[in-house]
């Protein structure tokens, strides 16, 4: 993992100061909100439905275990004993005093941890796979380039203040686990020549505008990253609308102007910037990618699990992926318990994580975009006692990829911005479903809501989406099918009018009965709606 | 300040003031004299609200303050959009941290 060098200390520290004592003059009344309310959103602290709420940044979804101590030691001290781990894979407390808030970034401070540029209209924290550094398939490990992209843009003085937020994904596999083409700007590593280096994806989104970001560039080299991607922001940043919110993101300015016209300016200002030797010595790239070396795993070790039990034999088949090494296995840890809230994890379970991150793990685990997490590097031999661990914790469901491992953002529960509750929606249609028999039979099914239009819960890109609406005060749901944020990626389209929360249950168990009736060997849903169409699911439906 | 009563009689309706306490972030009530954490307490602010919010804000006692529509019934005060009541309840799938507004039935004040 990457440690802080004395430079990354130091500014994190300076930031802690400069906003305890931005704090304390608001409380005494030296600022104003209007002054101090951009202030403590660059620091991440947003004042929501209930409470003050601090997103803390989680770089590419990678902590120790002692970041994870620490955080959870925070939801225990500060906040009302949990946290939220969210589809950017950050985490959110959601009862925080504005008091505590300083000391609550000093604690972060103490293990390399922060909230800077988890709000405001810059770029936000880099997202990349969870299975970054261990999967087989990966043409290189991710962490380092996204690490590079953590240090460019952090503080970018000239991209500070973007016409709107600017979110990056970096991938190096086939299997797009990050939902990269749903980013600003995605990156995916690829191999070329013996070169490493990344296509580059520009103008991908979700929100009220979603749109799938198209290829703007089939290879940059590792050593130009930088540059290109100043040239990328330099075009946005002057031609992006700032006069209305709405149409300020990325996605819109490609679009408007056309991926052509995108590709031209960006080439035309890279040509530019290339002469200006930005870009970072290669020394320094060297370095970082030192601090992601494998760690050291043994060798001669075995492959063989006892699944005696059958419980934990069906973990195993649900949770347990493939590792690039020997005798290792990468951890699935789902937090969609059946009754639970997708992503909220208690005090005491995120620290019984971090300790088996360390126990287990290397010290290192990760957050994923669908809300749960992982240890990326378990010894096979080791998963028994793991699981034991997690199920006395209320940690070992077995749904991962399955129609009860739902994304679904904070919603009219906790969120000012949303117009419906997507948590007690998620858990009807988790209990619906919750039979283990049944969620098998029907196989991967992402499953996706959104409280609002700004779709933080992603449906857009569920096989299965949903959307909250206030329909005259009343909560409402829209329904949507055929999304995907993997690498087959497509935006959901809408199947007609909305229904109540209990009337969404049952059209999506009528759809779930349409997919089991028509699809065809080795068909996921998503593959048997691609194949017949919205019409028969429709038919299904509305009658 | 003379709350209507619906035109067919029955709950009156009301205008409520409401925010969160600067310092904890509470969801805070505007209860004639001073902020309560508890929506029942709310008074009616009438055609005043906005000053009262401006004024208080300044006073460093509450932050993002704004007046809602609410009704005034045998059940006390309920605010008019399922947003203000779930501000009011605390969330709706976490009970053990709800406030409580009413002795009444909770799940349907809310919902």
């Amino acid at each position: 993992m990457y440690r802080y060098d004395s430079y990354d200390q130091a500014i994190v520290d300076a930031r802690v100061e400069e906003f305890r004592d931005q704090t304390q003059r608001r409380l005494t009344g030296a600022l104003t909100e209007d002054q101090f309310k951009p202030l403590r959103l660059m620091n991440g602290l947003y004042l929501q439905l209930h409470a003050y709420m601090l997103r803390v940044a989680i770089p590419y979804g990678t902590l120790s275990g002692k970041q994870m101590r620490k955080l959870g030691e925070i939801a225990g001290k500060y906040d009302k004993g949990y946290g939220h781990f969210t589809t950017r894979q950050n985490l959110q407390y959601n009862w925080i005093k504005l008091a505590d808030a300083p000391d609550i970034l000093a604690e972060l401070a103490t293990v390399e941890m922060h909230a800077i540029q988890t709000s405001g209209n810059c770029i936000r924290n880099i997202s990349s796979d969870q299975y970054a550094g261990v999967s087989a398939d990966e043409v290189a490990d991710p962490r380092p380039w996204a690490e590079l992209l953590r240090q460019w843009s952090s503080f970018h003085p000239e991209f500070t203040y973007l016409p709107r937020k600017f979110k990056i994904a970096v991938i190096a596999s086939d299997d797009d686990r990050a939902a990269m083409r749903l980013h600003d700007i995605g990156l995916k590593l690829v191999e070329r020549d013996g070169v490493v280096g990344a296509e580059v994806y520009a103008g991908g989104g979700m929100g009220r505008t979603p749109m799938v970001a198209p290829l703007i560039r089939d290879f940059i080299a590792e050593d130009e990253i930088i540059s290109y991607l100043e040239a990328c922001l330099r075009v946005y940043n002057r031609y992006g609308r700032r006069d209305n919110k709405y149409k300020a993101r990325i996605k819109i300015l490609v679009h408007e102007i056309g991926v052509e016209e995108y590709k031209r300016q960006v080439e035309e200002e890279f040509a530019h910037m290339r002469e200006l030797g930005l870009n970072p010595p290669v020394e320094e790239l060297a370095r970082i990618r030192a601090f992601f070396a494998a760690p050291a795993y043994e060798s001669g070790l075995s492959d063989d699990i006892d699944r005696s039990n059958p419980a934990f034999a069906l973990w195993v088949d649900r949770q347990v992926a493939a590792h690039k090494a020997p005798g290792y296995a990468i951890v699935n840890i789902s937090l969609k318990p059946i009754d639970g809230i997708p992503g909220d994890a208690s005090a005491e379970q995120i620290g019984l994580v971090a300790d088996l991150a360390e126990a287990y793990s290397f010290d290192e685990l990760r957050v994923t975009h669908a809300q749960n997490l992982v240890l990326p590097h378990v010894k096979k031999a080791d998963l028994y006692a793991i699981w034991q661990k997690l199920v006395a914790a209320g940690l070992a469901e077995a749904n991962l990829d399955l129609i009860t491992d739902i994304i679904a953002c904070p919603g009219l529960d906790y969120c000012a911005l949303a117009n419906a509750r997507s948590i007690p929606l998620a858990q009807k249609i988790a209990a619906r479903f919750a039979a283990a028999e049944r969620q098998a039979e029907i196989g991967e099914l992402k499953l996706k809501i959104s409280g609002c239009i700004n779709a933080c819960g992603h449906h857009h890109a569920g096989h299965i989406g949903i959307l909250g609406v206030d329909r005259r005060g009343v909560e409402n749901f829209q329904l949507l099918l055929g999304g995907s944020g993997a690498e087959d990626a497509s935006l959901g389209q809408i199947t007609g009018p909305g229904f109540s929360e209990d009337g969404v249950v049952d059209a999506i168990e009528k759809v779930t009965d349409i997919y089991l009736a028509e699809r065809e060997s080795g068909e996921r849903f998503l593959d048997t709606y691609r194949r017949i169409g919205m019409k028969p699911f429709k038919e299904a439906i509305y009658g | 300040m003379g709350a209507k009563t619906g035109l067919w009689g029955g709950d009156a309706f009301v205008k409520i003031l409401t925010g969160n306490d600067l310092a904890s972030g509470d969801v805070i009530w505007w209860a004639g004299d001073g902020w309560s954490r508890q929506v029942s307490d709310a008074a009616d602010v009438g055609a005043h609200g906005d000053d009262l919010a401006r004024a208080e804000e300044a006073a460093l006692r509450v932050v993002g303050a704004y007046v809602i529509d609410a009704t005034l019934g045998e059940d006390g005060v309920r605010p008019a959009h399922i947003k203000d009541r779930i501000r009011a309840f605390g969330p709706t799938v976490r009970p053990d941290l709800i406030e409580q507004p009413t002795e009444a039935d909770i799940g349907k004040w809310v919902i």
